[in-house]
């Protein structure tokens, strides 16, 4: 009996290299998180002794954590893959024009740029169908129109492991490799595989500010502190990791994956939880890939 | 513990489907507490269900059908209990949507089979089941819903029951078993419930966490296809791909389809080392003893049980698409890693999903179901869909919308490719075309009707007759005549119209001939078609171009005016369409030149016919 984590790491494979096949220009999107983590590693798996034959694009809103940086720098020299990074010229400001405007601006219009700039016509994603209820519906192919955009409506059947990847000029394909996969399975891989991961997933005294319930890490002097806000010491970890000024921390001692993966089992809250931007309104994050966020 | 087991859900609408996950997810604890919030909210403004949580909407994902209160797509849940692990596709059972449950149950081990215990055995209970067998599901439950509705009635259960069992018997599912469950209350769900003392058996989890769906037909040798060739410098040379079938071990001797050569494993290649052995599910790298040609989409196989080859076969076919499976029309097949161009050569016949029958059918619309015999361009390496879903399955993508229109199972190869030969002919094409001193050509001439191509065919015939060259004229209107006399309007027998033509234009070709065809051939992948039928430089698309309005006013032979009358159905231009050619090699701009400039314009771009 083949065990699970062989199944899906080998469905994930075969993902890979029908995208790479059919793609004349492809790129993965790198976000730097653990799932970007898992999904660089079964590239780098699929083409094995080769290098993965595209590059890595990070889509830098200029307010990712310190952390992530440095680990993202490294990574790309470990893998021997091209790095590109792009930031939005046209910056804004999370804490002055708000989170929805700052999305908007800083992760869906930069990816456009930057996809539109390198014409990839094959883009490698970490989505997973059990973050979120309008991931569930995801193909693991998934066609974008001209602009980027994504139509519920207009996506093709995917039956068996057949992939229609015939596009026009203009259109692209968003591939999720990492689709069936759940949470826990992402972290049980990262221990099988001993696959490095942002230290900030593990437990650590970090400066941490309350904010509307939620923990929110003073990674740098940017963050305006309210009157009387005072930065405090707590022992806190990240379950997801996106922008510092957007991703609450959560109150763990868990600092070993054995921890980690225990407190994921036992969780009450799910994985998104700490992401604002998912609480912009009913539908959100639909409305959001509508536009063309990932 | 038991493998992950892959099911789907299926019913009519309003069975109650997404009720039933909303509750394995529920109480299986995988709905944690900010969803719980968001659903409470949820179940306020969209819920169905009063006062109490709504468990559907935890599934029904997109915002437009949590105001329509339907799920309008495939929904991939997962879950898992202490005893096993659970993949969970929740299909829709609107009719129009059937191609979505095909979707779901084309990966499924089970399907959970919702029935309203009030209403019975639906039309789209018959239609799912049909579908999910054909798709090679094997195990069912009968899931007998609502059944807090009807009391807890034993005889309406039992009724029900083996009413289905008749179906079940025709479609020949390995196991089917019935459960009477009321998914809003949670009996018989998750643990047996206190409300029906006369059924003995398990709860719907309890069910699926202990069936075993491991598949005891006869195993297949070893079968991989090929789907990426890695070579990333001289020394190294592998052929990526997902093992369909069997085991591989270092040192076994393989054959490679189509090439049809032997050569031994040398390694087998995985990250960081190499490995002894690998079987079915595995992606790994392997390695040869000898520089044998493979390229994407060959299949390397066990030497001593090597892959079937054909181009001809017996399918089962599901259309998806809106624009219905044409007969004739060309379609590109994508099968494991192969691709290839695939005609659908005939219609055996349509079912009926409801009794199983077979119908007659020209088309098939969306959503039908129907056996046709395929033809493909380049033999392709296969196995039957019921020795191998992998190596058995394909969809069929339209050439220009891009679009999946069919997903097809093979039933059986119509002949074996190795049996197919050209009868070899010592006078060719070369020899009849240098006795007439000329170079064979197609001039396909294609536009609106009353865009001038009859008249300009006949101008350019005379004109190569002066020349002393050899023609023939293939004109629309003469053909139907005679050799396309059963042939009407439809898109179907359009399409059909223009293959026979084509074929009759190629042999014309070979003969030596220049044929002059002058055919509205309003389709442009039947235009492609054609030209795929002839060597390049061969084949020359002459778009004689008229706008409408032109058309329309000439109307030579009055037919705009019976059809703006109602009176011709199907009249292109008018209420069927007309695809201009996207890069003709040549376009006559009727407005602006005369007839004679036009076979001018012709004469420049082909010259005039004599061989070199």
């Amino acid at each position: 009996m083949r065990d699970h984590i062989s199944n899906i790491e080998s469905e994930s494979i075969e993902i890979i290299r029908e995208a790479v096949a059919a793609s004349g220009n492809p790129v993965m999107l790198y976000s730097i998180g653990k799932d970007s983590s898992v999904m660089l590693h079964l590239a780098r798996k699929a083409f094995w002794p080769a290098p993965p034959p595209f590059p890595l694009l990070h889509v830098d809103t200029g307010w990712k954590f310190r952390e992530m940086i440095e680990f993202r720098d490294r990574m790309a020299k470990t893998s021997g893959m091209k790095l590109i990074v792009h930031t939005n010229p046209e910056r804004v400001d999370p804490f002055e024009h708000g989170s929805e405007r700052y999305t908007d601006q800083m992760k869906t219009e930069a990816l456009k740029q930057a996809l539109d700039s390198g014409k990839y016509d094959v883009i490698f994603g970490g989505a997973r169908r059990d973050e979120e209820k309008s991931r569930a519906k995801e193909r693991i192919f998934s066609i974008r129109a001209q602009g980027h955009r994504w139509d519920p409506k207009a996506q093709r059947p995917e039956l068996w492991n057949l992939y229609n990847t015939r596009i026009h000029a203009g259109e692209t394909i968003r591939v999720f490799p990492l689709s069936n996969w759940t949470e826990a399975d992402i972290w049980q891989y990262i221990r099988q595989e001993n696959i490095p991961i942002v230290p900030l997933y593990f437990a650590a005294a970090r400066p941490v500010v309350k904010r509307s319930g939620m923990w929110i890490m003073v990674d740098d002097e940017r963050i305006p502190l309210n009157p009387g806000e005072v930065p405090e010491l707590r022992m806190v970890r990240f379950r997801t990791l996106g922008c510092y000024p957007l991703t609450a921390a959560l109150e763990s001692g868990a600092a070993t994956l054995e921890a980690i993966i225990d407190e994921t089992l036992a969780a009450r809250s799910s994985e998104r939880h700490g992401r604002l931007i998912d609480h912009d309104g009913a539908g959100s994050m639909e409305r959001k890939k509508q536009e063309g966020y990932f | 513990m038991p493998g992950t087991l892959r099911f789907i859900t299926c019913g009519s609408v309003d069975d109650g489907k997404s009720t039933l996950i909303g509750r394995l997810l529920f109480e299986s604890k995988q709905i944690f507490d900010d969803q719980l919030t968001a659903l409470e909210k949820d179940s306020m403004r969209y819920g169905t269900q009063g006062t109490s949580v709504d468990l559907a909407l935890l599934v029904d994902g997109l915002q437009a059908e949590r105001e329509q209160g339907i799920t309008i797509d495939v929904a991939y849940r997962f879950f898992a209990t202490t005893q096993r692990r659970f993949v969970v596709a929740d299909t829709p059972g609107h009719e129009e949507y059937t191609r979505n449950m095909a979707t779901g149950a084309s990966t499924a081990d089970l399907a959970v089979l919702l029935v309203d215990a009030k209403k019975g055995l639906m039309t789209q209970t018959r239609r799912h089941s049909r579908i999910v067998a054909m798709l090679g599901v094997r195990h069912v439950v009968l899931a007998v819903n609502k059944m807090d509705l009807v009391g807890w009635d034993e005889g309406i259960f039992s009724r029900i029951r083996d009413e289905y069992r008749l179906l079940a018997d025709e479609l020949g599912f390995a196991t089917v078993h019935a459960i009477p469950v009321s998914a809003i209350e949670g009996s018989n769900v998750m643990k047996p419930g206190a409300d029906s003392p006369w059924y003995d058996g398990p709860a719907l989890l309890e069910y699926l966490e202990n069936i075993d769906v491991t598949d005891t037909r006869d195993e297949i040798s070893f079968r991989m296809p090929v789907q990426w060739v890695n070579r990333p410098d001289q020394d190294f040379r592998g052929y990526c791909g997902r093992i369909a079938s069997g085991r591989v071990r270092r040192g076994d001797r393989v054959r490679i389809a189509p090439g049809g050569l032997d050569a031994h494993i040398r390694s087998i290649v995985v990250w960081q080392g190499e490995i002894e052995e690998a079987v079915q599910g595995d992606s790994v790298t392997l390695c040869l003893d000898d520089e044998v040609d493979v390229s994407r989409g060959d299949v390397i196989a066990s030497a001593l049980d090597p892959v079937e080859l054909s181009d001809q076969f017996e399918a089962k076919v599901i259309c998806l698409s809106g624009h219905h499976l044409v007969p004739g029309r060309p379609y590109i097949l994508r099968m494991h890693a192969c691709q290839s161009g695939v005609t659908v050569t005939g219609i055996k016949h349509r079912i009926d999903v409801n009794s199983g029958a077979h119908l007659a059918a020209k088309t098939l619309e969306l959503n039908d179901m129907g056996v046709v015999n395929l033809s493909t361009s380049t033999p392709v390496p296969f196995e039957p869909y019921a020795r191998s879903r992998i190596l058995g399955s394909f969809i069929l993508i339209d050439r220009m919308s891009n679009e999946t229109v069919g997903a097809g199972m093979i039933d059986f190869a119509l002949r074996r490719a190795s049996n197919i030969h050209w009868q070899g002919l010592d006078v060719d094409k070369a020899a009849r075309a240098g006795l007439k001193y000329q170079k064979p050509r197609c001039l396909w001439l294609t536009g609106l009707s009353g865009s001038g191509k009859s008249t300009i065919a006949n101008l350019l015939e005379k004109r190569f007759f002066a020349l002393g060259r050899h023609t023939y004229i293939l004109d629309g209107d003469n053909v139907r005549h005679g050799l396309n006399r059963d042939l009407g309007f439809t898109e179907a027998d359009r399409v059909e119209n223009i293959r026979r033509v084509a074929e009759v234009a190629r042999l014309m070709v070979d003969a030596g001939l220049i044929v002059i065809v002058s055919f509205l051939s309003p389709f442009r992948s039947e235009r492609d078609f054609a030209r795929s039928l002839f060597a390049p430089g061969e084949f020359i698309e002459i778009f004689v171009d008229a706008p409408l309005d032109e058309c329309e006013r000439r109307d030579t032979k009055g037919l705009y005016a019976k059809a703006r009358r109602g009176e011709l159905k199907h009249f292109t231009g008018i209420d069927s369409p007309y695809e201009p050619p996207e890069s003709p090699e040549i376009r006559l701009d009727t407005l602006a030149g005369s007839p004679e400039d036009c076979i001018g314009s012709i004469l420049d771009v082909v010259g005039d016919g004599r061989a070199d």
